[in-house]
C-alpha cells in the first residue's frame, strides 16, 4: 500500500500532509501559498513540490482534501425563541463546520429578507417549532425567504407539521428536508441537519468555489476544515476498535482571524445540588469566536480583555501596545521577529485562549432557596476534563505554548467559568489534525495512533 | 383528537423537585402532551416553552410560599410573548402563613390567572379543570 495525501485547502495556504498508513507514521508535512485568484490546483502543486523535496518523490494511493477556502461555508440561520429552536439551528450549522453570517429568531421581516440577500450565504437553515409545535413562525419564515433574489438551498428542520407547507412556499429553490433540531422542548437532534448540510457542502459548495477542478484528482470525502478537525477530536477523545481514546477533552484552535474551540464531553451536572437551566448542549461542541483572532481580528481580542490587562501580560506600555496592535492588524502576514514582538503575541494568544474558552465552557451561579444552597449551571462543566489540544501558528511556533494555554483554564479570579481545572496541554506541533480527521475516515486506526505520538504534552496547569 | 399541550414547572427559587414529577405523570396519563420545566423557572422559561411548543396552558408550581411574587407580571408578559388568552393556573403553598384561599384565589385572578390552587389540591381537581377550560371530552 502507498502513501496517503492529505489536502486542506485553506483561504491563504493550501497544507498537505503525507502519511503512510501501514506504519502508522507521519512522512512530512508542507503548505504553500495559495490566493483566491490562482488556480486552485496551482496551490496543491506548489505545495506537493515542497513536500517532496523534503520526503523523495512519493505515490499515493489515495488523496483526500477538505477546504475552508473561499469563505468557507457560510450559513445563515433562522429559528423561533433565541435561546431555544435558534440556538440548536445555530448549534446544528457550527457543527457541519458552517460559519454563521447571522442567526434570526422570531418572525423574518422583508429588511431581514434583503438582508440575507446581502449576506449571501451558501445555504440556509430554517428551523422553529417543536413537533406539533407552533408553526405560524417558520411558515411566515418560507414565505420571507421566498422573495430572496438569491439562489441558495434551503434546510428545513423545523416542526415537521410545517415542513411540507415551507417547501411549497419555497418552490422554485433547492430544499430539502430533515428532522426537527428540537423535535420537543429541550431535545436537540442535531445530526441528521448536520449530515444534510454536508452533503449539501460536497455536491454543491464546492463547485460554486472552483474546488472542482481540483476534485478529479481527489478520491474523496471533500469535508468543511472544521468538520475535519472535529472528526479527530472525536476520534482522539473516544478512540477507535483496537485502539483507545485518551478520554474527555477540549481544543483550542486559535487562528488570524477567528478563535474555534471543541469539547468532547458531556459536561452534565456533577451533583444534586446543581440545577440544569437552558438547552442541553451536544456532546461534541464546536464555537467559533469569529472576533478573536491574531491578525485580523487583533482589535476583538483586545477589546475582550482589556487594553491595560493584556499590555502588562506583554510587559509593554499601553500605548507601544496600541501601536504594535495597529500595525499588525494591517500586516496581517507578519510573524514575531523580536523579543517585544515575542511577548505581544504570547499576550494575545493568551487572552485568545481565555477569551474564547471562556465563552465556550458553561457557567454556574450560586442560588439561596429555602432548601439551602444551590447551583445553577448553564452550558457544559468542563471542570473535570483532563486534555486540551492545543492548535494554530501562535501556539505551536513557541517555545511558551504549556503558559500561553494556561489561560484557558479554570481561574479562581473567575470561578463561575466551568473551564477544566486541572488538564495537560497537547501540541499539534505539526499541524496535523484536520489531515488526521480526514484520514479517519478510512483509516481510523492509523489516524489515532499518529495523533497520539504527533501530539506532544507541553506544560501542566497549576 | 390532538392532544392538548402544558408546560409545567416550579417557579422562582424553589426547588421542591418531586411534586412535579407526580404532576407530570398524572398529567400525561390524563392524556396531555406536557413539557415539563423541573424546578427553578423564571418567567421566561415557562413563555419561551410555551411559544416553541404552542402550548395551550401554562400550570405554575410553588410551594416555598413566594408564588405570589414570582408570579406578578406573568400575564402581561405572555400578552407581550404573542400568547394572548393563554390558560394559566397557579397551584401549591402559593402564599405564606395561614390566609383565607378565597382572598388569595381573587388576588391570583387579578393578576391574570385563570385558576389557583389551595394547598392540598389533588390532580385529578386540576386535570378536571384542565378539561373542562381546554374543552376535552372524556
Amino acid at each position: 500500500m502507498g502513501a496517503v495525501l492529505l489536502i486542506d485547502f485553506g483561504s491563504t495556504y493550501t497544507k498537505v500532509t503525507a502519511v503512510d498508513v501501514e506504519n502508522e507514521r507521519l512522512l512530512g508535512t508542507a503548505a504553500a501559498y495559495t490566493t483566491i485568484q490562482t488556480d486552485i490546483n496551482d496551490g496543491l502543486a506548489n505545495a506537493l513540490a515542497l513536500l517532496e523535496q523534503t520526503t523523495g518523490p512519493l505515490a499515493f494511493s489515495a488523496r483526500y482534501a477538505c477546504s475552508s477556502a473561499a469563505g468557507g461555508l457560510r450559513m445563515a440561520v433562522s429559528g423561533l425563541v433565541p435561546e431555544l429552536t435558534a440556538e440548536a439551528a445555530k448549534q446544528a450549522s457550527l457543527g457541519a463546520g458552517a460559519k454563521i453570517a447571522k442567526i434570526y429568531s422570531y418572525d423574518l421581516t422583508e429588511d431581514d429578507a434583503e438582508e440575507i440577500d446581502q449576506l449571501q450565504p451558501d445555504i440556509f437553515l430554517l428551523v422553529g417549532g417543536t413537533d406539533g409545535g407552533n408553526t405560524a413562525t417558520i411558515l411566515n419564515n418560507a414565505k420571507m425567504l421566498a422573495t430572496c433574489k438569491r439562489d441558495f438551498p434551503v434546510v428545513i428542520a423545523g416542526n415537521r407539521s410545517a415542513a411540507r407547507q415551507c417547501q411549497r412556499y419555497l418552490e422554485g429553490r433547492e430544499t430539502y428536508l430533515c428532522e426537527n433540531v428540537m423535535p420537543r422542548f429541550g431535545q436537540l437532534n442535531i445530526e441528521p441537519a448536520q449530515s444534510q448540510i454536508r452533503a449539501l457542502f460536497l455536491r454543491r459548495i464546492i463547485q460554486a468555489k472552483g474546488l472542482s477542478k481540483a476534485t478529479e484528482l481527489i478520491s474523496g470525502i471533500l469535508m468543511p476544515t472544521p468538520s475535519a478537525m472535529m472528526r479527530a477530536m472525536q476520534l482522539l477523545a473516544e478512540g477507535c476498535e483496537g485502539e483507545s481514546g485518551i478520554g474527555d477533552l477540549m481544543a483550542l484552535d486559535v487562528g488570524g482571524a477567528t478563535t474555534d474551540v471543541y469539547s468532547i464531553a458531556e459536561g452534565m451536572p456533577q451533583d444534586a445540588t446543581t440545577v440544569y437551566k437552558g438547552l442541553p448542549e451536544p456532546y461534541i461542541k464546536r464555537t467559533v469566536e469569529g472576533d478573536i483572532g491574531m491578525r485580523y481580528s487583533i482589535h476583538g481580542i483586545v477589546e475582550a480583555a482589556g487594553l491595560s490587562r493584556v499590555a502588562q501580560l506583554a510587559g509593554l506600555e499601553p500605548a507601544q501596545f496600541q501601536q504594535m496592535t495597529d500595525h499588525l492588524a494591517s500586516h496581517t502576514d507578519e510573524i514575531p521577529q523580536s523579543e517585544d514582538w515575542e511577548r505581544l503575541d504570547f499576550a494575545l494568544a493568551s487572552m485568545a485562549c481565555e477569551t474564547a474558552a471562556r465563552r465556550h465552557a458553561g457557567t454556574t451561579e450560586e442560588a439561596y432557596t429555602m432548601a439551602g444552597k444551590v447551583f445553577v449551571q448553564t452550558g457544559k462543566d468542563l471542570r473535570q476534563v483532563r486534555q486540551l489540544v492545543v492548535t494554530g501558528g501562535s501556539l505551536i511556533h513557541t517555545k511558551r505554548t504549556g503558559e500561553i494555554a494556561a489561560h484557558a483554564f479554570f481561574s479562581p479570579a473567575d470561578p463561575m467559568s466551568l473551564r477544566p481545572i486541572k488538564a495537560r496541554v497537547l501540541v499539534d506541533r505539526r499541524y496535523i489534525l484536520a489531515a488526521m480527521g480526514l484520514l479517519a475516515e478510512h483509516h481510523p486506526q492509523a489516524a489515532l495512533r499518529i495523533m497520539k505520538k504527533e501530539l506532544i504534552p507541553d506544560g501542566y496547569s497549576k | 383528537m390532538e392532544k392538548k399541550k402544558l408546560v409545567i414547572g416550579v417557579i422562582g427559587a424553589d426547588v421542591h423537585a418531586v411534586g412535579i414529577q407526580i404532576l407530570y405523570h398524572a398529567f400525561t396519563d390524563a392524556g396531555f402532551d406536557v413539557t415539563n420545566l423541573g424546578v427553578m423557572v423564571s418567567q421566561e422559561e415557562y413563555i419561551a416553552a410555551a411559544i416553541e411548543t404552542k402550548a395551550d396552558a401554562i400550570v405554575v408550581s410553588s410551594l416555598y410560599g413566594q408564588g405570589e411574587l414570582d408570579c406578578r407580571g406573568m400575564r402581561e408578559k405572555c400578552d407581550e410573548a404573542g400568547l394572548k388568552g393563554i390558560l394559566l393556573y397557579c397551584g401549591g403553598n402559593i402564599v405564606i402563613g395561614k390566609q383565607e384561599f378565597s382572598d388569595v384565589e381573587k388576588r391570583f385572578k387579578s393578576m391574570g390567572f385563570d385558576r389557583a390552587f389551595p394547598p392540598g389540591t389533588a390532580p385529578e381537581t386540576t386535570i378536571a379543570a384542565l378539561k373542562e377550560d381546554l374543552g376535552v371530552q372524556d
